[in-house]
């Protein structure tokens, strides 16, 4: 019988396997940030040591202010705190850490592929449930809560069981003004925030085949709001291409040594998975979600729904309790939604390509809100200054930022006011999670910019028409 | 290395209590613990207040109108939810902020998948029932504020106000740390050998992933 990628990489990391089919799985990378700093206290306290510091990164990005430049920008007490003790840690542990003044530093999910510490064909985990973001490199990532966290460090080791397999193939291709956002919200109304429960989930199909780097990254990184920790695509020409040449990718005969293991990575044609799942790529819009969970997603072309409408009580109380958080009336049209603040950003969307599509749409067209841009990392944020983004952005009345989570998360003075309305390219539209009472709606970045330079949700399509 | 054993958990083995229906489908961690609280210690004296803390206070800190703010519900230690209790942020904190409150057991019809692990880490017991069972607990709950639950983790059973009886699946390993309290580093200490020695083989066949 076939493998899938997923048992490939599963089958060479596994040092040990119970009766019960518990397995002690070896970790290769593991990556940490800012919020893990009370366990870094706790290893000291109990102390543990680093079994393998070598393969352990650290970089702040949560409490991060997108104003700051050095730690002593931050504001003194809880926000300053984590990012110090993270600093200090990875000095008295000896482990990679790249700093604020580092021009590496970023958004862990950026980083790790950015960096080359991402590699397919690798186990690597962080204390971040949107790990699943590494997958896109064709590796088994996943996210771990502190216990597992402290575990790892003092062990390399993570005790697993298994997961289902599911393949989701998208057919034919991704139109227009459509992206990988777009895509994984169209997966997730599809099958729910609970359909990937118990699973890990393999991308693939042509549209899969034809999205960057950057749009599968996109794709992995929400497969935990589908249900799943891990999400993967099996690497192919592009990913090795993008990995080539990385700061930590492998050089040399031991680069060629790698490039041939990941031409055998891809799952076998009789690989066996559980579920599998087909959706019409050429049928996909640019989407927005409209409630306090990402499957509620319409393409912008839709009307907000009418509970009334569904059959399940408890969905239907679900929606209405959605709508009336959200300040939503049932047939609204997208575009009547006024927008107060538009984020881009998150490691969802604040890789070079995400920038570049907002900023096309920014280009020539002024904001009428308020506008974050923020950068995946130093690097990204770079590379969009020498291709002049941050220019398009600044004359377009946007803010352009310092990387780091900002207002995915709200930990770093980054946040909306109560009842205040976002178009966000983060990953979460829970209550709250922008600030207390937030209203989230979560889209691409080019629909971001959309919203931003009409004040309300706009068909991205349509808008670049009219040029 | 040196390697200590860490603090044992308290050993699950039978629990009884009021039970405190939870109707939120889709319950995320930010929902359970909101993310302004993350960066506080866990020993912080008002940790308690920090579980379902947007639903359960106003901004004034008076309380809402939130069943876990309710006699007889706010003494419960066993919560009945919805699907997909604890989906996504991978906080522990959430598992911390039960904790606080001496929840012991979560049943409920599914669970995220990182905090389903989270609870078995800090010895909470995550039980998976169906749909069905889950909404009969969560009325009978509902009509008798105070009806308690017990769960008996060796016997993998709920009995539930009515004493009707549910038996549940749990995985063998999980079953046995959390009857014997035990910490997971301990026990992977056990298998240090056989780490050195795959790490070894892991290094000298994939010398380019190190």
């Amino acid at each position: 019988m076939g493998k899938t990628v997923f048992e490939k990489i599963w089958d060479e990391h596994v040092i040990f396997e119970r009766e019960d089919g518990d397995v002690l799985l070896y970790v290769d990378r593991h990556l940490t940030h800012d919020l893990h700093f009370r366990s870094f206290n706790a290893m000291k306290a109990k102390g543990l040591s680093i079994r393998e510091p070598d393969k352990l990164f650290g970089v702040p990005d949560h409490s991060v202010p997108t104003t700051a430049k050095t730690i002593d920008d931050i504001p003194a007490g809880e926000m300053r705190e984590p990012v110090e003790v993270l600093a200090a840690f990875a000095e008295e542990m000896g482990f990679a850490h790249f700093g604020m003044t580092d021009d590496r530093h970023g958004i862990v999910h950026v980083v790790g592929p950015e960096q080359g510490i991402t590699l397919p064909g690798l186990t690597l985990v962080c204390g971040d449930s949107h790990t699943s973001t590494h997958g896109a490199l064709g590796c088994i990532s996943f996210g771990i809560g502190s216990t597992e966290v402290q575990h790892v460090m003092a062990t390399q080791t993570l005790w697993q069981r298994k997961p289902k397999m599911m393949r989701i193939n998208i057919t034919g291709r991704i139109g227009f003004g459509v992206s990988g956002k777009d895509v994984i919200l169209a997966i997730i109304r599809e099958i729910g925030t609970a359909g990937g429960t118990g699973y890990a989930i393999e991308y693939a199909g042509p549209a899969i085949d034809a999205l960057s780097m950057e749009g599968r990254m996109t794709i992995c990184n929400m497969t935990i709001e589908a249900g799943a920790r891990s999400g993967i695509i099996a690497p192919d020409e592009k990913t090795i291409e993008y990995c080539a040449g990385r700061p930590y990718a492998p050089k040399g005969e031991k680069w060629d040594e790698a490039v041939a293991y990941w031409r055998t990575l891809p799952s076998d044609p009789d690989a066996v998975f559980d579920k599998e799942i087909t959706l019409d790529g050429d049928a996909i819009a640019p989407m927005v979600t409209w409630g306090n969970s990402p499957q509620w997603a319409l393409p912008v072309t839709e009307r907000i729904p009418d509970p009334s409408n569904e059959a399940d009580p408890m969905v239907r109380a679900d929606m209405e309790a959605a709508l009336d958080y959200m300040d939503l009336k049932p047939g609204m049209a997208f575009s009547d939604i006024k927008v107060d603040t538009v984020f881009v950003g998150a490691c969802t969307n604040s890789r070079i390509e995400d920038l570049r599509a907002a900023a096309e749409v920014a280009k020539g067209r002024r904001a009428k809100v308020r506008t974050l841009i923020v950068p995946g990392s130093g690097l990204v944020k770079n590379q969009a200054e020498a291709e002049g983004l941050d220019k398009i952005f600044i004359e377009a009345g946007m803010e352009w930022r310092e990387p780091g989570c900002s207002m995915c998360i709200a930990l770093n003075g980054d946040m909306l006011a109560p009842g205040e309305r976002s178009a966000s390219t983060s990953n979460r539209n829970f209550r709250g999670r922008q600030g207390l009472g937030s209203r989230t709606h979560l889209v691409s970045p080019a629909m971001a910019a959309a919203a931003s330079v009409t004040g309300h949700f706009t068909d991205v399509r349509k808008l670049m028409e009219e040029k | 290395m040196t390697l200590a054993r860490t603090d044992a958990l308290e050993p699950f083995t039978t629990f009884a209590s009021v039970a405190v229906p939870i109707d939120i489908p889709n319950c995320d961690t930010d929902q359970i613990i909101p993310a302004r609280f993350l960066r506080r210690a866990v020993d912080d004296p008002e940790y308690a207040k920090f579980l379902f803390h947007d639903l359960r206070f106003n901004a004034d800190g008076s309380e809402k109108d939130f069943v876990f703010n309710k006699e007889p519900y706010r003494h419960g230690r066993i919560f009945v939810a919805d699907v997909n209790w604890g989906c996504g942020s991978s906080r522990e904190n959430a598992v911390n902020a039960l904790d606080a409150n001496g929840v012991r057991c979560v049943i409920a019809p599914s669970f995220g998948d990182i905090h389903f692990s989270n609870c078995i880490k800090n010895g909470i017991l995550p039980v998976r029932l169906s749909s069905e069972a889950c909404e009969t607990l969560r009325r009978q709950l509902r009509d008798n504020p105070g009806a308690e639950i017990a769960v008996d983790l060796d016997s993998q059973s709920v009995t539930g106000p009515d004493q009707t009886n549910y038996s549940f699946e749990i995985d063998t390993f999980d079953k046995y740390r959390l009857m014997n309290g035990l910490d997971d580093i301990g026990l992977t200490m056990e298998f240090d050998d056989k780490i050195t020695d795959f790490a070894e083989r892991h290094r000298a066949k994939h010398g380019w992933a190190t």
